[in-house]
């Protein structure tokens, strides 16, 4: 399973997690309490600043993962446009670029055992008043690792499909689907109980 | 324990495997690539508790940076964007569609699942999913439902699959169907 993070190391891949993500709160509130167009434009292209600096190939591999929002902002600046507010609409996409990037930068600079981390160190509560956060680690990798068996095992159903139909698969594969994920939870929860459980 | 484990940690694989397999096309040719027919799924099979431990499983993964959601997307970025509404909305959309599935008796299981589903997974999810948008995108909250509001057919055929989907399931093996055993 490949995560998101950037295989091109920069600096920020060396600081701790927490205290990204603790910035990258306080710099989405600040974007979304500010609504001068001139901040908005110096913030965007000093993001695009950060994303410049471990080179060009990350500056592309950055701004990829923001296609996704040109529909959104394509829609706001139109809308503003018709309603005579341009300015505000060019705010509003900037923000929406500017937050979504340093979000991505956080993410593309952390790796997941980090973050994983991080997550352990949000659940001490937890910890405290006797839950057990066992489960959830180990149903994060258990995830982890069945995505692509699961993708895997949807793709052959797919292709039995095909070779039995000259029709293309359809909802129908779904049945034979999800009764194979429930065997296959069965046959995991069988192998963990063998080993000794999660009983502790 | 184990195996209410397995069936949480599978299920949100089964969500991101969804999202995954471009093979799997609807009627009419819609694509499930909004994995909301997994969320759906999550609710009517595994019931209010365990659905919705399961989409948070999934939630929580995209959040850390896994690139699991349809067209390879993931990260902090979808928190930022303006979809974060459907994210937060997922979980619980699960949980109201398995409270439905196990507490409702209307017709067959198959119409209840469906039911259960179009109020979990659109009516409780787009409620979240316009919110959001409203925020991210400044916008009103009439405005922004006009916004999204194209996708609610799409998202209907979906929740009739899951009712069928679980119906079948229902009838070839009771026994996995947990919110009704």
């Amino acid at each position: 399973m490949i995560s998101l993070t950037s295989p091109i190391k920069t600096r920020a891949h060396g600081w701790r997690a927490g205290p990204k993500l603790l910035a990258l709160c306080v710099a989405t509130m600040v974007l979304f309490s500010q609504n001068s167009l001139a901040f908005h434009a110096i913030v965007f292209v000093v993001v695009m600043g950060l994303y410049t600096l471990p080179g060009l190939t990350f500056l592309r591999f950055g701004t990829r993962r923001l296609r996704g929002l040109w529909p959104f902002v394509t829609v706001v600046l139109i809308w503003h446009f018709v309603t005579d507010d341009t300015i505000a609409g060019a705010v509003i996409s900037l923000r929406l670029l500017s937050a979504v990037a340093l979000a991505n930068l956080v993410t593309l600079t952390t790796k997941l055992s980090d973050m994983t981390d991080v997550v352990r160190f949000l659940t001490t509560p937890l910890r405290r008043f006797g839950l057990q956060t066992l489960f959830l680690e180990l149903g994060v990798a258990l995830v982890v690792r069945f995505t692509p068996v699961l993708t895997h095992k949807g793709a052959q159903l797919s292709d039995a499909w095909r070779a039995r139909s000259h029709k293309r698969p359809k909802w129908h594969v779904l049945v034979p689907f999800a009764v194979l994920v429930i065997d296959d939870a069965e046959y995991v929860a069988d192998a963990i109980k063998a080993r000794g459980g999660l009983e502790r | 324990m184990e195996r209410n484990l397995t069936l949480i940690a599978l299920f949100a694989a089964l969500i991101a495997a969804l999202g995954l397999i471009p093979a799997f096309t609807l009627a009419f040719g819609v694509p499930i690539t909004a994995q909301s027919l997994g969320v759906m799924l999550c609710g009517t099979i595994l019931g209010a508790k365990r659905g919705a431990l399961a989409v948070l499983l999934f939630v929580l993964l995209v959040a850390m940076g896994l690139p699991l959601l349809a067209g390879g997307r993931g990260g902090l970025g979808v928190f930022a964007s303006p979809t974060v509404g459907f994210l937060i909305g997922f979980p619980i959309g699960a949980f109201v569609t398995g409270l439905m599935v196990e507490k409702l008796r209307i017709g067959s299981l198959g119409v209840t699942s469906a039911l259960a589903a179009a109020v979990g997974g659109i009516l409780v999810v787009y409620a979240f999913g316009v919110v959001g948008m409203a925020v991210a995108l400044d916008k009103t909250i009439p405005e922004a439902t006009l916004l999204i509001v194209s996708f609610i057919p799409g998202d209907l055929i979906k929740a009739i699959l899951a009712g069928v989907v679980t119906a079948a399931l229902y009838k070839a093996r009771p026994n996995s169907v947990l919110s009704r055993a």
